[in-house]
């Protein structure tokens, strides 16, 4: 029997999404090993109502350990803990920077393999075998696990499924090392610059380092009214870090996920953490002037060029052609 | 006075096109090879550190753990501003898993003791934003990854990173293990009298059993995530591009795509 642990993300009484599926996959894989998946939520005010509530997703326990939210060492020792008391195989973690902090410390704790990025994971000769592109996802490779298997997953690799019902939350108590107690979370979640929405748009202007400044941002917004409707402008994490746009609009890994029908992105270069918040937009254009750009891999239609003398000329041919 | 390690990689130069051996799955390291773009970033932090008088720092080390070639990665990091630099080397560390990378840097950065450990979130080629917190396990200490801003008050650092649901600010004690984004600074250009000296400024170069590192945690003997297999993703139809040459010509171009696939 082979059980699977999931660390369940949650802010503000909500269980993150990319936990969920996290957990509806790991009782799917429990369910082919013989085993069971539990989850484990660590935070100082997690409710009964919100732990117990991720049984409605598949996992047959729900460990509480009280500690703050939001870092990783309270998360290593909090785990560490509750694979001392079963027979447990591997441990998932949804997509997000805490599932790579954590993940990476627990398997140094436990003398573990570590698998990240990991978009799918199957069974193979008993064991759970996880699937991590490589090579800007030209090619995937096949990961097995020696020891404790632990998996920090892409953003969105896995679905919530709705199975099974509520369970009793267990609390843990857990004797936390040293490192726990010299991390301390000053401020979480802060939302930097306005509250932009990004997510019901049919037409995402995108705008990302290539843009230069927050002054060039008018191009994109040009370009965006010209589309009219409900276009919107958004940003990539480079261009928000950089105080150009709101952190409310920014598309990927620490953003949004967004399926527009027309994603059109302006100097962006397409790194993974930006491409798992956009890849499942309908229709992707990208214009920018670096040939070697890696949006040009999974772009629709790529635009090697300058933006700044392309973008304003076809704004100006789309409101032309609208009439 | 204290001293901050930089933990630098090399990676396959940005333009090589990157390729996988079908027999290993290991990355082909073949090739142009150049510092990883990530730790010039944390160079840079570090040096500011120094230069600011925020942290009190007598030297800034550069360490590697790699092939023979990963010397001009660390002659790269002192052009930067690194006093000094450690290379270890052997062939017992071929294969290494993250996990024991980390461990292995842990053993180098135990001899150093440092108060503060810099290291780039991601390296250019493997990306697995983790070795930084394996690190920061191994060595016991608080670890932060994702860091763009950094302030040092005596021996607390006060960091701000993007997580999950916005920007977050976290209190560290001194020593810990930070690793920043692009986003924390702008890498300076070394100096052509800076890259002229770079060789002449002191590489340790030590074998596991001069670490004094446990070869079986290490290499392919300590590895644990193991490559089985690859496959190829579905395939996804190639996109069209436009080499623009021709503003006017290349935005007819755009408005018929869009238009034929009635977006506007």
């Amino acid at each position: 029997m082979t059980n699977i642990l999931v660390y369940a993300l949650h802010h503000e009484g909500a269980i993150n999404k990319n936990s969920l599926g996290a957990v509806s996959t790991a009782a799917k894989l429990a369910g082919e090993l013989g085993g069971e998946a539990h989850a484990v939520f660590v935070g100082e005010d997690v409710s009964d109502e919100t732990a117990g509530s991720i049984g409605s997703y598949g996992a047959t326990k729900a460990f509480r350990v009280k500690a703050q939210a939001g870092v990783s060492q309270p998360v290593v020792d909090a785990l560490d803990a509750v694979l001392d008391t079963g027979d447990y195989g591997y441990v998932i973690f949804g997509g997000g920077l805490l599932g790579f902090e954590a993940g990476a410390g627990l398997a140094a704790r436990r003398g573990g393999g570590l698998g990240v990025e990991i978009t799918g994971l199957k069974v193979a000769d008993g064991k759970v075998v996880a699937e991590r592109p490589i090579l800007g996802d030209t090619q995937i490779s096949d990961i097995a696990f020696e020891g404790l298997g632990v998996i920090a997953a892409r953003l969105n690799a896995f679905e919530p499924v709705e199975s099974g019902s509520p369970v009793t939350v267990e609390d843990v108590d857990v004797t936390f090392s040293d490192a726990a107690g010299k991390v301390e979370v000053v401020t979480r979640g802060e939302q930097r610059g306005a509250d932009v929405n990004i997510e019901d748009a049919s037409v995402l202007v995108t705008g990302g380092r290539g843009l230069g400044s927050a002054e060039n941002f008018s191009v994109a917004d040009g370009l965006a009214a010209a589309f009219g409707g409900t276009a919107a402008v958004a940003a990539t994490r480079a261009a928000v870090d950089a105080g150009w746009f709101p952190y409310a609009g920014q598309i990927g890994q620490t953003g949004k996920t967004v399926a527009p029908k027309l994603y059109v992105g302006l100097g962006v270069s397409g790194a993974i953490q930006h491409k798992v918040g956009m890849q499942s937009a309908d229709n992707i254009v990208a214009i920018n002037k670096d040939g070697n750009a890696p949006i040009f891999e999974f772009a629709d239609l790529g635009v090697v060029g300058d933006l700044h003398s392309i973008v304003p000329a076809l704004a100006e041919a789309i409101k032309a052609k609208k009439g | 006075m204290t001293k901050i390690v930089v933990l630098v990689k090399e990676v396959p130069d940005a333009a090589v096109q990157k390729q996988v051996d079908s027999s290993t799955g290991r990355l082909d390291r073949s090739g142009e090879k150049t510092l990883n773009p990530f730790d010039t970033h944390a160079i840079e932090a570090a040096l500011q550190l120094k230069e600011s008088g925020a942290l009190e720092v007598d030297e800034v080390v550069a360490i590697t753990v790699g092939p023979s070639t990963a010397v001009k990665a660390l002659h790269k990091a002192v052009s930067l501003g690194a006093d000094r630099s450690i290379h270890l080397t052997d062939d017992g560390l071929v294969g290494s898993d993250v996990v024991g990378t980390g461990y292995a840097l842990a053993e180098l950065i135990k001899r150093e003791n440092p108060g503060l450990v810099l290291a780039g979130q991601q390296s250019d080629d493997g990306q697995s934003y983790a070795v930084g917190a394996a690190v920061a396990e191994y060595l016991g200490w608080p670890g932060l990854t994702q860091v763009i801003k950094l302030d040092v008050d005596g021996q607390t650092i006060t960091a701000e990173r993007q997580a999950e649901y916005g920007y977050d600010t976290v209190k560290v004690t001194l020593p810990a293990v930070i690793s920043v984004g692009d986003a924390i600074n702008e890498p300076r250009y070394p100096s052509l009298k800076a890259i002229m000296g770079a060789k002449k400024k002191p590489l340790e170069s030590l074998s596991l059993g001069d670490a004094g590192i446990d070869a079986s945690k290490v290499g392919e003997a300590g590895r644990k995530a193991v490559w089985t297999g690859s496959q190829q993703p579905p395939a996804k139809a190639a996109g069209e591009l436009i080499e623009d040459e021709d503003t006017a010509a290349t935005v007819e171009k755009i408005v018929t795509w869009l238009d034929d696939r009635k977006l506007i």
